[in-house]
């Protein structure tokens, strides 16, 4: 199908997208979960701001204790940056199995950040990791921790006319591993397990089981407090209410809960 | 309301009036009549309409015309030069890698996409490359020997 009438500019840089932003344009990043909503006629932006031209989005670099990954890095790129595969193993993972190749060749780390799906393997990888974004808009920047940037279905606390420039990865995350459950290799995670072993103890977080990246505080508990492995994946699921619907029953969504979470710490631990 | 773009096809640069909304397999198949890149899902599911988008295979059902101006496309009528096949096609030939033919141009796009980055890749990496191309005839092996083949031959050349 073909999407609906449609204004399209190109930035060149982020003070020309936000300008665009402000005038009510909707940033198209990578444009894979975007264009395929326009094209189906899920969505009809109206006007895009194509962040595609705005090379200071893109890259990866360290910064003090951080990685910082330019918004507009792609998937395939994250999944490859020697950076990101030394000090935060899981997010290096969760993107290489993001969609397919030729998804991860122009899917975009921050624009899965902000198109929020519930299903996204990247939200719950960063949040694992303790990540954050910076998020700039006419008044500045400001950083939104993962926990609070996604507040429902496709939804978050970015204003209007405010872009992610920046996710930030917090180094010590070298031990970690995000593991997935899906039907079809192409298929969105049914549930997705991401676990980090930092200096600070174990930490947790599953996609696919609430409108939002979710943390496994079950399962972190009985880790954190001496439990055996078996334990901690039977506590996985505590507190978790997910959907029922075709892919599974809630009860079948809290199993495999426990299962990845169990299947991502073993490999963490390497 | 158009917009002009400029887009090199296979090394030779067009350019052209699109309505923004376009998607590049439209501008491609009907603005300049490459027919070669095939339209299967409409749902970023099959991989036939890979394209290279300067260098990288990607879905050309996902992307507008308009965000590949001033980029370099290449489409699986680009392989062939002179007459010759490209190695990629001759291996697709030689292993009876495709039957019916319809994903043939995506599996071949995305194949090449992987081996000229990484003419060593593994099977499980070739494999793991064309998860996104699906193919309803052949069951996919010969399809993974030919990028296979395609890769020993290349890295021999």
């Amino acid at each position: 199908m073909i999407p609906s009438t449609l204004e399209y500019t190109k930035a060149t840089s982020i003070d020309e997208a936000i300008a665009a932003v402000q005038a009510g344009a909707r940033p198209l990043a990578g444009g894979q979960s975007l264009v395929p909503m326009m094209r189906l006629r899920l969505a009809a932006p109206g006007a895009v701001v194509d962040l595609g031209g705005v090379a200071e989005l893109v890259g990866v670099c360290e910064d003090g204790d951080e990685i910082a990954v330019g918004a507009m890095t792609t998937h395939r790129a994250v999944a490859a940056d020697p950076l990101i595969g030394e000090h935060c193993r899981l997010v290096a993972q969760a993107a290489s199995g993001v969609g397919s190749l030729v998804i991860r060749s122009r899917g975009t780390i921050g624009g899965s950040l902000a198109h929020a799906d519930p299903h996204g393997d990247l939200p719950a990888a960063i949040l694992a990791a303790g990540g954050s974004v910076v998020a700039r808009g006419p008044g500045g920047e400001r950083r939104i921790e993962i926990g609070d940037l996604v507040t429902s279905y496709l939804t978050t606390s970015l204003a209007d006319d405010e872009i992610i420039t920046q996710v930030r990865l917090p180094k010590g995350n070298a031990q970690s591993a995000y593991a997935k459950f899906h039907r079809r290799a192409i298929d969105w995670s049914i549930v997705g397990v991401g676990v980090a072993i930092g200096a600070d103890g174990v930490r947790a977080a599953a996609t696919g089981v609430a409108d939002r990246p979710t943390r496994l505080a079950g399962f972190e508990a009985a880790v954190n407090g001496g439990g055996s492995i078996a334990e901690a994946a039977a506590a996985a699921g505590e507190g978790l209410d997910p959907t029922s619907d075709l892919d599974g029953s809630a009860e079948y969504k809290r199993h495999l809960v426990g299962v990845l979470a169990q299947r991502a710490y073993l490999e963490a631990q390497g | 309301m158009g917009q002009t773009i400029t887009v090199t096809v296979n090394g030779t640069a067009h350019t052209a009036e699109v309505d923004p909304r376009t998607l590049l397999v439209h501008f491609l198949r009907e603005q300049l009549t490459l027919t070669g890149t095939h339209i299967g899902c409409d749902t970023s599911t099959c991989g036939c309409c890979t394209v290279h988008l300067d260098g990288e295979p990607v879905l050309s059902c996902s992307v507008l015309a308009v965000q590949a101006d001033g980029c370099a496309v290449r489409t699986v009528e680009g392989l062939a030069e002179g007459g010759e096949l490209h190695p990629i096609q001759q291996a697709f030939h030689e292993n009876h890698g495709l039957q019916c033919g319809f994903c043939t141009p995506g599996m071949m796009m995305t194949g090449l996409g992987v081996i000229e980055q990484n003419p060593n890749a593994a099977d499980e990496e070739i494999r793991e490359a064309l998860e996104g191309n699906l193919c309803r005839c052949t069951g996919y092996q010969n399809i993974v020997a030919a990028v296979r083949s395609a890769a020993d031959q290349m890295a021999r050349s």
